[in-house]
């Protein structure tokens, strides 16, 4: 029977049985200050070292400032676990990208775009975006800290496999659509927890209209699927990306390894758990409405009646969430006003989305009341969007231009929303208290949030 | 790693799906640097009026002095999705909660409560339902989860629940995973070197 290339990944990394365990060999190891200090110490607790420092890789992105590269920028308590990094990372000989280095930035826009990561290879890191390195052919999923500390000690992790879905995306999206669309369109359809148990290959002919960027952003959200991972047959559009890239295998090793990069994909015999099929030739731009990203629609739907989902649970669910989201069912959602928009995120802040949104930004002024901020995913991407006086476009729009970091997807620093603010944000979840306590967060595209921002309400970018 | 075997307790019921990793430990508590004392921070938004703590909501489960003490959580579908945040399961231990009886859980928070001697057990939706209004009737209504026989018992029922043999060895046992793993070092370096990694 063919394998499928989570199969493949799976059995090439698989070194034997542990007690029961499949121990799988990780080739890339990402860690940040939030999910690794107590990893570190439970490896000087046992007098472990750290097996391979030269297969780990460290930056700072979750609880630093983006209006400042002070480590004690956002006071002492952030400061303390930026400064364990350093020193954890100092003791066991692993790179450190800190705040101000030119090769920071949010993890997952960070590894790709230096060049680390590699198709056919097994990412981990302490952080459940992890499946967003799914888009260049690799399997990477999220682990909790013990995990981490596990790779740490071993450079292996103990898993049990997944099933198989294969997603497949066919048609071409219309302008003003985009990867973001794709995969909200998809948890909407399989549910919040519909992926759960599962490593989603996406597949069909979508996929040769997207960048990796693009990509990364649909693999990004398997986890709001429920999914363990998310990724993609590397293809042309793959190799072009990596090559050259400053930690992609140069001169004769490259060409070696597309050969090995032309070899991961599923056989044509492999079979799948589960199937999706998803036409997105129609798709609108995706607005969230409810508190977990499932609970999402059209643009040019309204907010759903909760009796509609016919399913006692989700009725339920749907009330509790508008009342959350101070909702009116019916409404549309041109009729609702927005106090903030966040344009960042391990989601949506490279090079391609803050282009997406420069484009909608130079044509108006962000609406009075509203406080819009572009946080870049690394400071390549703010090079790079300088370099096009993207910075600029913002500024002049009335967008605030930060710093790279994680900001206010999940508010570990000073970006943080309070009781009642509503906020268009290209984050990845919705959920309640998620970016500030009381606060309501509708995920939606760059450009969607860009539109948000000078309409003061949600506006179908299609015709905006 | 202490070893789980037994646990009998009465029972907290917080019957919701997707409660998911934020809710149970938001972001401001994920600045510390060790595992400990996350357990007064447990579900902080519903728990607390106020962002410093110091006024309970007495709506919230946690704090009902008939629940104290208690060490199983029944809860609904998609438990812990989101973040992979292990705060989340070290603030359940920490509060004191060892099972958690739920209709499904997210797959890294899974791991995460087997890696901390945390039992999760999914059981069909009707049992799930029947020990939530069972907890909310009688605050003080013990039920007994037994590992080494899996089995969840109370009144006169005993159910019977699944969990993946190697994982329930670990539990019973609290082995250090990380130490056993490392008892594999030969393994481990021989596919370093057949790999040229």
């Amino acid at each position: 029977m063919g394998r499928t290339l989570y199969d493949k990944l799976w059995d090439k990394h698989y070194i034997g049985d542990v007690d029961g365990d499949g121990l799988l060999y990780i080739d890339r190891h990402l860690i940040h200050e939030v999910t690794s200090p107590q990893a570190f110490d439970g490896l000087n607790q046992y007098g472990r070292r750290v097996r391979r420092p030269d297969l780990t890789i460290a930056t700072m992105d979750h609880s630093i400032s983006t209006r400042s590269t002070s480590l004690d920028a956002c006071g002492p308590k952030n400061a303390l676990q930026l400064k364990t990094l350093v020193e954890n990372c100092k003791q066991h000989g692993i790179v450190l990208y800190p705040v101000g280095d030119a090769n920071q930035g949010i993890v997952h826009v960070m590894g790709p775009e230096l060049g680390l990561i590699h198709p056919g290879m097994t990412v981990v890191c302490g952080d459940s975006h992890t499946a967003t390195h799914g888009a260049l052919g690799t399997l990477a999923f999220g682990i909790g800290t013990s995990d981490v500390e596990h790779v740490l000690a071993s450079q292996t992790i103990r898993q049990s496999k997944a099933k198989n879905m294969r997603v497949v995306f066919s048609g071409k999206p219309g302008a003003g659509v985009v990867a973001k669309d794709l995969i909200l369109a998809l948890i909407g359809k399989i549910g919040h927890a519909g992926g759960t148990g599962y490593v989603i290959e996406y597949s069909g002919d979508t996929l040769s209209h997207l960048s990796v960027e693009g990509r990364m952003t649909i693999c990004n959200m398997s986890i709001e699927a429920g999914a363990k991972a998310g990724l993609i047959v590397p293809d042309d559009i793959t190799l072009a990306y990596l090559k050259g890239k400053p930690f992609a295998p140069k001169g004769e090793a490259w060409e070696a390894s597309c050969l090995a990069y032309n070899a991961l994909f599923s056989d044509t015999d492999a079979v799948f758990d589960e199937e999706v099929h998803i036409d997105v030739s129609r798709l609108a731009p995706q607005v969230t409405w409810g508190t977990n990203p499932g609970q999402v629609a059209g643009i040019d739907e309204a907010i759903p009646s909760p009796e509609s989902f016919g399913d006692a649970l989700m009725t339920a669910s749907a009330k509790k969430a508008l009342a959350y989201m101070d909702l009116a069912e019916g409404t549309a959602f041109s009729d609702i006003p927005i106090s903030h928009v966040f344009i960042g995120s391990c989601t949506n802040s490279r090079i391609e989305d803050l282009r997406a949104a420069a484009d909608i930004a130079r044509k108006g002024h962000v609406a009075k009341g509203v406080k819009a901020i572009v946080v870049p995913g690394s400071v390549k991407v703010r090079e790079q969007a300088e370099t096009e006086g993207l910075d600029e476009v913002f500024k002049t729009a009335g967008f605030e231009w930060r710093l790279p970091g994680c900001s206010m997807c999940l508010g570990m620093n000073d970006d943080v929303l309070h009781e009642g603010d509503r906020c268009a944000s290209t984050s990845n979840r919705n959920f309640e208290g998620r970016q500030g306590r009381g606060s309501r967060t509708h995920l939606v595209s760059p450009a969607m949030a860009a539109g948000a921002a000078i309409a003061g309400h949600f506006v179908d970018v299609r015709t905006f | 790693m202490t070893p789980l075997n037994k646990v009998v307790s009465h029972v907290i019921p917080l019957l919701e799906d997707n409660i998911d990793t934020d809710q149970l430990l938001p972001k401001q508590f994920l600045t510390e640097i060790s595992r400990v004392g996350f357990g007064k921070h447990l579900l902080h938004d519903r728990r607390y009026l106020d962002q410093h703590e110091s006024v309970p909501n007495p709506d919230c489960v946690l704090n009902q002095q008939a629940y104290q003490s208690a060490s199983i959580l029944i809860t609904g579908k998609n438990f812990g999705c989101g973040s992979s945040r292990e705060h989340a399961p070290w603030a359940i231990a920490d509060f004191g909660i060892s099972v958690i009886i739920g209709k499904g859980f997210a797959d890294i928070f899974y791991a995460n409560c087997l890696n901390n001697q945390i039992l999760p057990i999914v059981l069909p939706d009707e049992v799930i339902n029947t020990l939530a209004l069972r907890a909310r009737q009688t605050p003080d209504a013990q039920v007994t989860v037994d590992l080494s026989v899996q089995t969840v018992s109370f009144d006169s029922s005993v159910i019977t629940f699944s969990i993946p043999e190697h994982h329930r060895a670990n539990l019973l046992n609290g082995v250090d995973k990380i130490g056993r793993t490392l008892q594999e070092h030969d393994r481990i370096k021989a596919y370093e070197v057949q790999n040229n990694i």
